[in-house]
């Protein structure tokens, strides 16, 4: 690796712990009981908001209300997306007058959305409107976001709270995670794309000449301002097919390692704001330990294996070392602004949020690399994860990881005070198992379709199977990220991956919630010198262990007969 | 409250090992028995209450009938393959049985010597009219009153209401020295199978028939009532989950492998299958229960249910009654402390002399100090009254020759000194206030020769903490348990002892209501709390405690009231339960770990294996370098099942328990059974291989 690389990683990494304690200290306040920075400012539109709405703001809800909520709120928000897509032809501001969107599109689209994935089987820029791009996706990107937000201060109401029935009022929790968090985090970012470079605009596309007399098509449109959101959310649907490998999405370096910082910023920032309310600060660090090491891991190996570079042509006497005239490794599919390095970077930032948001086609990385990228997303997006299902992922595994191993010191296991028993384990189970189910029935449906076969895998073999796994991985995972290579387009994938995503986001939200009120009526045992020790270095060693264990023997058969298969064949 | 005394015993050992150490785990009848029942427990019904043997008996089942239908159109090397991996999938079941069989088996033949005791005793009731008719012991219903006299076995359980015996409780408690039983009072309930030895008594039924003590000991050392503990039921789910996701990889396995044109034989994925799910722990999970309930038995403690003993590991606070458990039963000499102008040799002997009447543990133990410290040895006084001791008078002694010695309560003595014109100089009063400054009981010591009476000095009676008591209660500290002392001393008393014994907190002038509230204290705190006791008056706080352990000389509402019930009696044995509980769930929690690691190695076995032929750079990740695709898959299901055999006497014993902080034994068994648990399989599964390819299996 270069030093404008490491140099860049750095950069990255003193910027998220200067954000960290910030920004987590401030999201604590906003999901606290008490006054938080900004009352003046925000309290009467929240007022006026709960008013307008008829929403009690004092009014806690048990977690069958919370999540009846949550699960009423997304029908709606996907109800609206799907017919806004079918309408669009009759709905204002479509300059480039997209044509009417398809059933099974459509619906893959809304679920994609509602669900926070941002799996698109379509080219943006020739699909949807500028109605729909800004109505209907910005709109599920904050809303999409806050309410995985909301369910993690559910569920860390739960683990904080002892004998309460209540876990917190989702309308006021999406309220303020949107109004007090992301909006203006959102509103200062597009500012800074806008700065950088990246398009902010009404047109539709601009036809102009170039230098050789050719006319090249210039889309346009409000694309700084979905790029903030988009990678704040975690959400990563692009403005354009291509996303932030478009020139005009995500135009030079530091536009790039503004992008990173802005996927991270959130997911990191959380485990404070959980140390914070859970009274605990090292709990957090414990857990944003855990993440970082993940994180750093999939980041050195996927930019160990790009930069090792194609065998094929390394066999074939083929330089592909890093020089001051060439970006070194195996630089298909990256773009050579980037490089490398940075692509690594992105692709293992991109998987482990949830993001989903690409700068480099991940289809084209060495089958190692590539399969560092799916991996992450196998362990369950949880390093960091998405904004607020990260963490709740990754408190799920933290119980399972007490539960496997909490007998160990010879008590019934306790997470912070809280026993683990029989309810919990169950929750856990099922939260657990839903992922796995979503990715392997999901892909082991596919890869016997003919549809499947004849229209969507392009490739054969190995690496055939790859994209089809990748593709149920980025949905049943809620990433979407895609090994492109594949047609997802069809009626097929369209809702067999919608349906994946549904999997992947609501049997995980539910038994959450469940976890969240079942451990909310709980009483805290206090602690002592013979509690299993959730706050050291051993245990996150631990919860890795079962994180890296747990995942590996689910996915193992299927890795090795994709990319590890593949590699090995080269 | 009443406590019996109890010989003292080294730590960790307790009178009940020893006598009963002799039947071991692994005694020959008991081992042919299981044999027999590991067959029986194939029985689905019995196998359905766990999950991941059941899967297993599913897929032994289909791969024998695989076997038998491809018999004729497969090649013999199939069949071999086949026919072994349908033989160790039926072992892995019947070792899975054999581990219960065997935890089961100790408790089995000890309940056929039980059954034995109850059904042949016969019973004298008493009719109303007062005349006697002989019934069958097991036909006795509540407040029926039988007669039972030396040599006779008590029909049933009940208290004494006429009368005071000398009985033989060994057939329960295995101690043989006979105890005295008597009508009224804390020591009026008898056991029935237990035998009169000496005088008559009249028992009042209270148990109803089939629900005597006998019953219920039978019933808990056979395990029929055996019902899953709280840890257990969450483990279970756990497994099942883990299974429910390998099923699906496997499952899933299939259409990839179609995809690779590389279908697989479902003898095959059924043995991934059965590698990979959790049946070391699944197999294991029920042995280790009953063995840890069994553990208990051994130290002769009941425990009426497996949750007390989950909730024994759980403990946060240890009540410990000061008498008999932290201290000596009694009071015992220290010191003499002579008045001024008399020599302590003088006080020794005048103390020597007041005690010779005195029975008490208190008066023998001042004989015993004078005789070790200063020589004087217990001697007749010819011709001697000796005073005992009354409620009244406060005081023991003896008169001789115009002499009289006065030996009890400061003021007592003070006040027969100045009725006899003699004086109590201020210094021994302040002595006197000093050792009971200390917890300590003064005695003062005066005589009188004729004369003017003269106090001559005090006797320090101190209680005395047994020793490594300290040592117990610094190790519960590190495992994070509280001790509490409860004592009816006066809390200067109780300061000072709970100071020596090194105990977290003591409660003072202890009420059966105080003990209460103390025990509702710390369970609105969250924490479990422990406690022994044996009167009827300990019975309600028995029945709030977590774990209420009962002793068996205690009566019959206090053995109704606690959980468990202790029939040695000794209450120094809390510490123990705790301790075995503690070892219950570790062995759980251990066992878990390492079935869950070993099945990467597993996964290192079998899936190069089975894509070997279509993708031979597979073989690239054969790192154990097994010799053929079958031996590789059958050396990982023999694995499977051997490990379960190799691991029931690690169930059975439970693992090493070192009474440690939390963090420090999760260091431990990590390392051991999480990092062992990866590396084993890895030397197993290769070693099994170089076997099976010697064996000719290609």
């Amino acid at each position: 690796m270069s030093a404008a690389a490491w140099a860049q990683l750095a950069f990255l990494i003193v910027l998220l712990a200067i954000a960290i304690p910030r920004l987590g200290g401030y999201m604590a306040k906003v999901y606290g009981d008490g006054s938080a920075p900004g009352d003046r400012l925000f309290l009467p539109v929240e007022r006026a908001i709960y008013r307008w709405c008829r929403v009690d703001p004092e009014r806690e809800q048990r977690w069958t209300v919370y999540a009846f909520s949550v699960l009423a709120f997304s029908v709606v928000g996907l109800l609206l997306l799907y017919a806004m897509q079918r309408l669009q032809t009759v709905l204002p501001f479509n300059p480039t007058h997209a044509p009417r969107v398809g059933e099974a599109l459509s619906f893959n689209t809304a679920t994609s959305f509602v669900t926070n994935t941002n799996w698109q089987s379509y080219s943006p820029e020739s699909t949807l409107s500028n109605f729909t791009q800004m109505v209907g996706l910005t709109v599920q990107n904050f809303v999409s976001a806050a309410a995985g937000m909301a369910v993690m201060a559910a569920l860390i109401r739960g683990l904080a709270r002892r004998r309460s029935d209540t876990v917190g009022n989702f309308w006021v929790d999406l309220t303020r995670t949107t109004l007090r968090i992301l909006i203006p985090i959102a509103f200062v970012g597009a500012l800074v794309y806008v700065c950088a470079g990246v398009v902010q605009n009404l047109h539709g596309f601009d036809v102009v000449k170039t230098l050789e007399g050719r006319s090249q098509v210039i889309p346009g449109g409000p694309s700084a301002s979905q790029e903030a959101i988009k990678m704040l959310g975690t959400n990563g649907g692009g403005f354009f097919n291509v996303n932030s490998a478009h020139p005009l999405s995500n135009p030079n370096g530091f536009s790039d390692l503004f992008g990173l910082f802005f996927i991270l910023l959130i997911p990191v920032s959380l485990t404070y704001t959980y140390g914070k309310m859970v009274g605990e600060q090292r709990q957090g660090w414990v857990l944003l330990a855990v993440m970082v090491v993940i994180w750093a891991l999939v980041v050195g190996l996927t930019t160990m294996f790009e930069l090792n570079g194609n065998p094929k042509l390394t066999a074939a006497g083929a330089n592909q070392a890093t020089t001051t005239s060439q970006p070194g490794g195996n630089l298909e599919g990256k773009d050579v602004r980037f490089g490398t390095p940075a692509s690594a970077a992105w692709c293992a930032s991109t998987t482990g949020t949830s993001n989903g948001s690409v700068n480099s086609m991940h289809d084209s990385y060495t089958p190692l690399g590539g399969m560092m990228c799916m991996i992450h997303m196998k362990l369950g997006e949880i390093s960091p994860g998405g904004v607020g299902v990260g963490l709740n992922g990754m408190l799920v595994l933290a119980l399972l990881a007490v539960f496997i191993a909490g007998l160990m010191v010879g008590r019934t296991p306790e997470y912070l005070g809280k026993k683990i028993q029989a309810t919990e384990v169950k929750l856990v189970v099922l939260y657990i198992l839903a992922m796995p189910v979503a990715v392997l029935i999901g892909t082991a449906v596919a890869i016997v379709t003919p549809s499947v076969l004849n229209g969507s895998v392009s490739n054969p073999g190995p690496h055939g199977f790859s994209e089809v796994l990748y593709a149920f991985t980025s949905a049943g995972n809620n990433n979407g990220s895609a090994f492109a290579g594949i047609t997802a387009n069809t009626q097929f994938m369209n809702i067999a991956l919608g349906i994946a995503m549904l999997i992947g986001r609501y049997f995980l939200i539910i038994p959450t919630l469940a976890l969240a009120g079942a451990l909310a009526r709980k009483d805290k045992v206090p602690a002592s010198a013979g509690t299993f020790p959730t706050d050291t270095p051993l245990f996150a060693g631990l919860l890795f262990g079962v994180i890296v264990v747990v995942a590996g023997l689910t996915f193992f058969p299927a890795l090795a007969l994709g990319p590890i298969v593949e590699q090995l064949g080269i | 409250m009443t406590m019996t005394p109890t010989p003292t015993l080294p730590p960790g050992e307790t009178k009940a090992e020893r006598v009963r150490a002799s039947t071991s785990m692994f005694d020959p009848t008991i081992m042919r028995r299981a044999v027999g029942d590991s067959f029986v427990k194939l029985n689905p019904r019995h196998l359905m209450r766990n999950p991941v043997m059941f899967v297993v008996e599913v897929g032994s089942v289909l791969t024998t009938v695989l076997f038998f239908t491809d018999l004729s159109s497969a090649s013999t090397s199939e069949n071999v393959f086949a026919a072994l991996v349908a033989a160790f999938l039926w072992f892995t079941v019947l070792f899975a049985n054999f581990a219960e069989a065997v935890a089961e088996g100790r408790g089995k033949a000890q309940a056929d010597t039980l059954r034995k005791t109850r059904s042949e005793t016969m019973a004298n009731r008493r009719r109303a009219d007062g005349a006697l008719e002989e019934v069958p012991g097991t036909q006795l219903d509540l407040g029926d009153e039988v007669v039972v006299v030396a040599g006779e076995v008590i029909p049933s359980d009940g208290d004494v209401v006429e009368g005071i015996a000398s009985i033989d409780e060994s057939a329960i408690t295995g101690e043989s020295a006979p105890v005295i039983r008597e009508a009224g009072g804390d020591r009026s309930a008898v056991t029935g199978g237990t035998r009169v030895l000496s005088d008559r008594i009249v028992v009042r039924i209270t148990a109803r028939p089939g629900e005597t003590f006998i019953d219920r000991m039978i019933a808990l050392v056979e395990g029929s009532e055996r019902q899953k503990t709280p840890n257990e039921i969450a483990l279970n789910i756990l497994l099942a989950g883990l299974t429910i996701i390998f099923l699906l990889a496997t499952v899933s396995l299939q259409p990839f492998s179609i995809y690779a044109n590389a279908e697989q034989s479902v003898v095959v994925l059924v043995a991934l299958l059965v590698c990979l799910i959790p049946t070391t722990i699944g197999g294991l999970l029920s042995a280790i229960g009953i063995a840890g309930m069994d553990r208990l038995v051994r130290r002769n403690v009941l425990a009426m249910s497996g949750r007390a003993v989950e909730a024994a590991g759980d403990v946060n606070t240890l009540l410990l009654d000061k008498t008999g458990t932290i201290t000596f039963g009694a009071r015992q000499a220290a010191e003499f402390r002579p008045a001024p102008g008399v020599s302590e040799q003088d006080l020794a002997d005048a103390a020597l002399l007041s005690s010779l009447a005195d029975e008490t543990p208190e008066g023998r133990s001042i004989l015993e100090l004078a005789e070790q410290r200063y020589g004087l040895a217990p001697r007749e006084v010819p011709g001697a009254d000796l005073v005992a001791f009354t409620a009244q008078t406060r005081m023991s002694g003896l008169d001789y020759e115009g002499h009289s010695i006065r030996k009890g309560a400061a003021d007592s003595v003070r006040r027969w000194v100045e009725e006899h014109g003699g004086t109590v100089p201020i210094e021994l009063m302040d002595e006197v206030d000093a050792i009971s400054g200390l917890g300590g009981t003064p005695l003062v010591v005066a005589s009188r020769n004729g004369a003017a009476a003269k106090a001559l000095g005090v006797i320090y009676l101190k209680d005395t903490v047994k020793p490594g008591m300290k040592e117990r209660f610094d190790e519960l500290r590190k495992m994070g348990i509280r001790t509490v002392m409860v004592t009816g001393d006066n809390p200067i008393t109780a300061r000072v002892i709970a100071a020596e014994a090194g105990v977290d907190d003591f409660i003072a002038e202890a009420t059966p209501e105080e003990k209460m509230a103390y025990i509702k204290k710390e369970q609105a705190g969250s924490r479990l709390v422990a406690m022994t006791g044996d009167g009827t008056n300990d019975a309600p706080a028995l029945a709030q405690a977590d774990v209420g352990v009962a002793m068996n000389t205690g009566t019959q509402a206090a053995k109704e009231a606690g959980n468990m019930v202790d029939l040695d009696s000794d209450p120094t044995k809390l510490i123990d339960i705790v301790e075995i509980g503690k070892q219950l769930l570790i062995t759980r929690g251990s066992l878990t770990t390492f079935s869950i690691a070993n099945d990467v190695a597993k996964y290192f076995a079998i899936v190069p294996a089975m894509f070997l032929t279509v993708f031979p750079q597979l073989d690239r990740i054969n790192i154990m370098n097994l010799s053929t695709p079958r031996s590789a898959i059958l050396s990982a299901v023999i694995f499977n099942a051997l490990i379960i055999v190799l691991l029931i006497p690690l169930a059975l014993r439970g693992v090493k328990f070192v009474p440690s902080g939390a963090a420090q034994l999760l260091r431990r068994n990590i390392l051991i059974y999480g990092v062992g648990g990866i590396i084993a399989p890895f030397i197993g599964i290769k070693l099994i291989d170089m076997l099976v390819t010697a064996l000719g299996v290609k």
